[in-house]
């Protein structure tokens, strides 16, 4: 609750875009928070407290930010800020075992109110991505991943920005219709590696 | 037109056999579209819960003993013919935007003298709120056939639609998700469920026109409220209270985006 009203006070803080938050008659900010304030009620892991918002999900509650000219600045920044979150492996691997990163791209698992704390969570990959040829069940609101790493160059960058993509997917695009699987604490490290691996791994089918 | 939705859902149906019959891994699938084109042979099992509805509806209850025949859905009092098809919309006597389920609690409430707070605080898939999905069948199937036709006159009912549509893009949660993550582009899916871009008349029609519907792979049968409640909890969202106005926004916005479509309720879903 406290974190929203930051928010907005920082979002009225710049002019900008104060002004293109415009959602007509009845819809303004204190007639939107009350209406969202009373309209949930908690239920397990799913708190009241997801209703509030950080400042990259703020600025993309509004479609025009997505790519709206006037908006490049505050984007750029967004990304900088996502893209400063990033935590690079702790060991210096990145790859780790593409079997166990199928099932974690398979699983759609995790945090909803219905879902257990403790649980081991899914990625969801496979909702938005088509990945592995053996997998024709796949969502497309992500680009086709097949052959991810056949078709780039075997180098650090393609590693790194792969990382960095699965970690924090808005350091790359601020209203990046991908969750960010490793900032959020969706997906541990170690599922991170795993993932990399389907990717990128030469023997993994993704590859063939 | 009752034919007609048959026909189309079966090509469908037949249509994602096609696509997964190939591949022998999709077993979950096969097994509930063969469930589907079970279900369709017999038509659509919604029609008793109509039947459940109609009954529910015409039947004393209550402290007052009465039925809800008197109820007013927008139309007059005891006119049901071609009332969800105009819903939501405003009504003097609550100063609220209601939607069908919503109106039915107000009418519990005034013309049966029951406390509707145990509806509210219901679970889904409770008696209590079976039985008010029987009813919302029930009213939906007076409107089968009929345009939308739903106002943004009153300035409350213009506020519903534009809190609804700021609702739609409201991201949340440890996804970053919104309604408009999943349902905000055209022709994307979600493995195989394709999935409607609400915010054009097109997609807001066919989401709205064909709920309350009766849900295959569950077995159930869902209204509006309670679709929306699931879509939440995609959306890592906490629960919406029944009836609350989040979720007459959203149908708001929905429901004015596809006016003009023919309602074709109550539906049937994979
Ligand atoms: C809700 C949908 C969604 C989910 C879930 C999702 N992604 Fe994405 N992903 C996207 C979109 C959309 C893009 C396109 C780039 C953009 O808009 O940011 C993308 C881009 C990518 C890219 C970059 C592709 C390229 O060519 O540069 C990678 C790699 C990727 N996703 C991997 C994953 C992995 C691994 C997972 C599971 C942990 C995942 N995605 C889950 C939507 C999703
Ligand atoms: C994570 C993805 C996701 C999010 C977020 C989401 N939905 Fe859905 N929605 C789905 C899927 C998948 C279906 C298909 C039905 C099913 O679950 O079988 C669906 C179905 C629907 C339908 C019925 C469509 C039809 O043609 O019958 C409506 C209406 C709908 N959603 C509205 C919403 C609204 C409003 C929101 C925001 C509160 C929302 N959804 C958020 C994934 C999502």
């Amino acid at each position: 609750m406290k974190k929203t009203i930051l928010i907005l006070a920082t979002l009225a803080a710049a002019p900008a875009f104060a002004a293109d938050t415009n959602w007509g008659k009845g819809a303004d900010d204190a007639a939107f928070k009350a209406m969202v304030h009373s309209s949930f009620r908690e239920v397990g892991m799913a708190t009241l407290a997801r209703l509030d918002q950080d400042a990259t999900q703020a600025f993309c509650s509004d479609p025009k930010h997505a790519d709206d000219k006037d908006a490049a600045k505050m984007r750029a920044k967004i990304e900088a800020e996502n893209m400063a979150s990033i935590k690079w492996p702790s060991d210096g691997k990145f790859l780790g075992d593409w079997k166990a990163g199928e099932k974690v791209a398979q699983s759609g698992r995790g945090l909803t109110s219905t879902d257990k704390p403790g649980q081991v969570n899914g990625g969801n990959c496979y909702n938005c991505h088509q990945i592995s040829p053996k997998e024709i069940s796949y969502g497309t609101i992500g680009p086709s991943l097949l052959h991810y790493g056949k078709l780039r160059p075997n180098n650090e960058e393609t590693i790194k920005y792969t990382w960095g993509r699965i970690f924090n997917a808005k350091a790359y695009n601020a209203c990046s219709n991908m969750p960010r699987g490793g900032h959020m604490g969706i997906i541990t490290e170690q599922q991170i590696k795993d993932l990399m691996a389907l990717l990128l791994d030469p023997q993994s089918p993704v590859n063939q | 037109m009752r034919r007609w939705n048959f026909a189309l859902a079966a090509v469908t149906a037949a249509s994602l056999l096609g696509a997964v019959g190939a591949f022998a891994e999709a077993d979950k699938s096969i097994e509930g579209i063969e469930k589907y084109r079970e279900a369709l042979k017999d038509g659509n099992p919604a029609e008793l819960f109509e039947a459940t509805g109609e009954e529910l509806w015409k039947k004393p209850a209550g402290p007052k003993n009465v039925s809800l025949e008197k109820c007013d859905l927008g139309l007059g009092a005891g006119v049901v013919d071609g009332a969800y098809a105009q819903l939501p919309r405003y009504f003097k006597d609550t100063d609220k935007v209601q939607d069908a389920e919503s109106r039915v609690l107000t009418c519990m409430s005034t013309l049966q003298g029951v406390d509707v707070s145990k509806y509210v605080k219901a679970k889904w898939g409770s008696p209590e709120r079976n039985d008010l999905n029987a009813i919302a069948t029930f009213i939906s199937g007076m409107s089968k056939d009929k345009p939308v036709k739903v106002s943004l006159a009153h300035p409350k009912e213009q506020a519903m639609f534009n809190l609804g549509k700021r609702m739609f893009y409201y991201q949340g949660g440890p996804h970053d998700f919104s309604c408009s993550t999943c349902h905000g582009q055209e022709g994307v899916r979600i493995r195989l469920q394709e999935l409607p871009n609400i915010p054009t008349p097109k997609g807001a029609a066919s989401g709205w026109t064909s709920w309350p519907a009766y849900r295959v792979s569950s077995g159930q049968m869902w209204g509006m409220q309670w679709r929306l409640a699931d879509c939440f909890r995609q959306q890592r969202f906490p629960e919406p209270i029944y009836g609350s106005d989040v979720t007459i926004a959203l149908s708001m916005f929905m429901a004015a985006t596809s006016n003009g479509a023919i309602m074709a309720t109550p539906g049937i879903k994979r």
